[in-house]
């Protein structure tokens, strides 16, 4: 894509491919260029090449779940009725996505205008995160077509899950309406851009109620089986603010994660707002999360005070609990500490890594791998298993950078009239911003990490 | 506008609010069962491990064909649990003191207050007033919280289906012979008397006079009187509760004493939350202009004002 630009092709970032003409929606869909142009670039990064292959193998594989049931896939037993899908998918891939409550409270609530350029990722972020933990549930769920039964056919609303079913239901229209703005601008339905502006801040507040409680619902889930929980990841009356005070470093970190990611494979994509603000809302956004996660350790000590489990500590799943929280706690916030206060980029991307790493190990480990901690044998998830979760995941990259690469995420769009005064005072500026080579990301692996995109051309 | 902004804000968040208002918990009491509930006493002192029951059950709930033949005892050298084949299984248990090694029979316990019945969010599962839980296969989604919510891993899923899978477990015989007053198969079946059908609060009070009776046979406690807030289905032994697997850590709270805390403070944040943040918005946005606003897009709005 970057060898496109340099060689003169124009990137869609307003509704004018030139004064006279407007940009079609094929022409849209295919980034400005043309059809030939396109597929080249496609072929051409060896990253399809891996996503094709992940499919080929995959999708089959998803396919012969429906038919053959799920003993064809899972190791999911009488036992252990939860398995990888729930585990890895749901339970991980939830609190990854609270950065659109996050993001839009800070920016529409606490009035953090600095935050504004990551907010659209945020959201976006929160909006995929939630859709594809419900096609992992689809994919768990013993009946799928009988998902809408808990609201039109039977009520138990006495069931942690059916609050989870109602508020997840109901966010996600609430994040598909958050992020339908870049979606109607992009496609230019100024209405729908105003009309969405118009209730945004009660769609935030809306989205906080939401989260809290379903966040912690799911937490609130495990708490149905005291017994079967390790108690060093159980507390009946902390579980369900464990789940949602870790969700708050897991959000903030993953927009990091995704941002790095999409810097070293896409800043072609970033306008001049975005590569000016990323090092500066990073460092904001770290803030954040070192403030979570010094509040998770916090409770999560509470928790094993109040019901006086320091004894298990000793024993080899303690161990592996402290494990789990020097690498996705501790070690983290000692990073971050430094690295704020240093202003090393770096290490703060490798530190919010860590988090989200460390945020998925706790869900693992609540679900599955410290999960019936007093039975004998434990679960081993089939091969099959584990390939579905890779190719849902790999569906979720390749939806979120179809997204990324169009709609008005990393970059502003700019209005008709906004357009013609760039290009009567200017006909090149806006051509030029977008082809300046992005080594704004001062780190010394950036040239480098530059040629690599280059060649692999997105 | 600002204060437009803030009164629909207010009103989605209501919205939003009686959205989820039908979730508030239902007051949870100590329910301690149905008056009339019945329930069987399981003296496992009398059982011989013949297995008839095991039998009668598949029989009953016409169970496909077993992998093992019921009068095979080769099972007893490991241990089993409720499967999708079959409702109820026997296990055998080896103690150190030299007497003949118990056996205890396994089935849904019909608790008081069910763990499965409280998480189902479809409402799939009914404590009729005789007493059985019972589920109903027509709205299950599959999600398999009942499993993970039960404290006697009881409830079985049939993974092998991929049209119609359901939960199996036993049901009493409730659609057979409970509903008519008569007692379930495995009970009738019983050469030993092991099983005694009759009144959840009768077979109580048989069951410590037993142990008055006969101090020596049984240790003085009925496993399942208070276990988990009560079962319907209640157990004398020899041998420590734990030597014949019956977890004895479980405690006497039912299930949904554990969620109580969390369901309690549902409609806190569904109340408090909107008025909350709409207070911190305005606190926040106080000294500027349309906070709320986009910057790129302010100018327009004041343009309309």
């Amino acid at each position: 894509m970057k060898k496109l630009i340099a060689s003169g092709a124009i990137t869609v970032n307003s509704p004018q491919k030139s004064s006279d003409r407007k940009w079609t929606f094929m022409e849209k869909l295919f980034l400005g260029l043309t059809l030939p142009q396109y597929i080249g670039q496609a072929l051409r990064n060896p990253f399809n090449w891996i996503i094709a292959i992940i499919f080929a193998v995959g999708i089959p594989i998803i396919l012969g779940r429906f038919i053959f049931g799920l003993s064809w896939v899972t190791h999911s037993s009488n036992d252990y009725p939860w398995g990888l899908f729930l585990a890895f998918g749901l339970f991980g891939m939830v609190p990854l996505s609270s950065s659109g409550f996050l993001l839009g409270t800070a920016c529409e609530v606490f009035g953090r205008h600095d935050l504004e350029p990551i907010e659209r990722l945020g959201l976006l972020n929160g909006l995929l995160g939630y859709f594809f933990a419900v096609v992992f549930l689809l994919i768990d769920l013993g009946q799928p077509w009988r998902l809408p039964f808990p609201m039109v056919v039977s009520f138990g609303p006495a069931a942690v899950l059916f609050l989870v079913a109602w508020h997840v239901s109901t966010y996600l229209s609430v994040q598909i309406a958050e992020v339908s703005v870049s979606f109607f601008e992009w496609i230019g339905f100024p209405i729908g851009v105003r009309a969405i502006r118009k209730i945004t801040l009660g769609l935030t507040v809306s989205g906080i109620i939401l989260s809290t409680l379903h966040q912690g619902a799911l937490g609130a889930l495990f708490t149905y089986a005291p017994g079967k929980v390790h108690p060093l990841w159980y507390s009946s009356s902390f579980q369900w603010i464990h789940f949602f005070v870790s969700s708050i470093p897991g959000g903030l970190c993953m927009v990091i994660t995704v941002s790095t990611i999409a810097s070293k494979t896409m800043s072609w994509r970033f306008d001049q707002r975005f590569k000016d603000s990323l090092d500066r809302v990073t460092v904001s956004l770290a803030k954040g999360a070192s403030m979570g996660l010094a509040t998770y350790l916090t409770i999560k000590l509470m928790s094993i005070a109040h019901d006086n489990k320091w004894a298990y500590l000793t024993t080899g799943y303690g161990q592996w609990y402290l494990v789990e929280i020097m690498i996705g706690v501790i070690i983290p916030m000692t990073l971050f500490a430094y690295a704020i206060h240093h202003k090393k980029l770096p290490i703060i991307r490798f530190s919010a890594l860590l988090v989200v790493l460390g945020i998925f190990l706790n869900r693992l480990n609540t679900a599955l791998i410290t999960f019936n901690w007093k039975l004998s044998e434990r679960e081993i998830p089939h091969w099959r298993e584990v390939a579905i979760c890779v190719t849902v995941y790999t569906i979720y990259i390749v939806v979120y950078r179809f997204i990324l690469y169009r709609l008005p995420i990393f970059y502003q769009w700019k209005t008709q009239e906004q357009y013609a005064l760039a290009y009567a005072a200017k006909p090149e500026t806006t051509i030029l911003k977008d082809t300046e080579p992005a080594l704004v990301f001062a780190s010394k692996t950036e040239a480098k990490a530059f040629r690599n995109a280059e060649t692999i051309t997105s | 506008m600002k204060r437009r902004d803030f009164l629909k804000g207010c009103l989605i968040g209501g919205a939003a609010a009686s959205l989820g208002a039908p979730s508030k918990s239902w007051a949870v009491g100590s329910f301690e069962g149905y008056p009339d509930a019945m329930g069987v006493l399981v003296d496992t002192t009398r059982c011989i491990g013949c297995r008839s029951c095991e039998a009668a059950c598949n029989k009953e709930q016409k169970l496909p064909e077993p992998d093992v033949p019921f009068d095979d005892t080769s099972v007893f050298e490991e241990k089993r649990r409720t499967t999708e084949k079959a409702y109820t299984v026997v296990n055998r248990y080896e103690t150190n003191d030299g007497q003949k090694p118990p056996y205890r029979k396994m089935q849904c316990n019909h608790c008081n207050e069910p763990g499965c019945l409280t998480s189902c969010f479809v409402n799939a599962y009914t404590k009729t007033k005789e007493g059985a839980v019972i589920y109903n296969g027509n709205v299950c989604v599959g999600c398999k919280t009942c499993m993970v919510a039960c404290p006697f891993n009881i409830p079985a899923y049939s993974y092998s289906s991929a049209f119609d899978p359901l939960i199996k477990k036993c049901i009493f015989c409730y659609h057979t012979r409970l509903k008519f007053g008569k007692p379930p198969a495995c009970v009738e079946i019983c050469p030993q008397e092991a099983l005694t059908f009759g009144l959840r609060s009768d077979l109580i009070k048989m069951g410590h006079e037993r142990i008055r009776e006969t101090p020596d046979r049984y240790i003085d406690h009925i496993y399942g009187e208070k276990e988990m807030g009560g079962t319907s289905w209640l157990y004398l032994s020899r041998v420590p509760d734990d030597q014949i697997g019956l977890d004895t850590t479980l405690g006497n709270e039912p299930v949904i004493s554990n969620v109580k805390d969390f369901l309690g403070m549902v409609p806190m944040v569904l109340t408090i939350w909107p008025a909350l943040f709409s207070g911190i918005h305005l606190l926040a946005t106080r000294n500027k202009d349309h906070g709320d606003e986009h910057h790129n897009h302010s100018e327009q709005e004041d343009g309309k004002k």
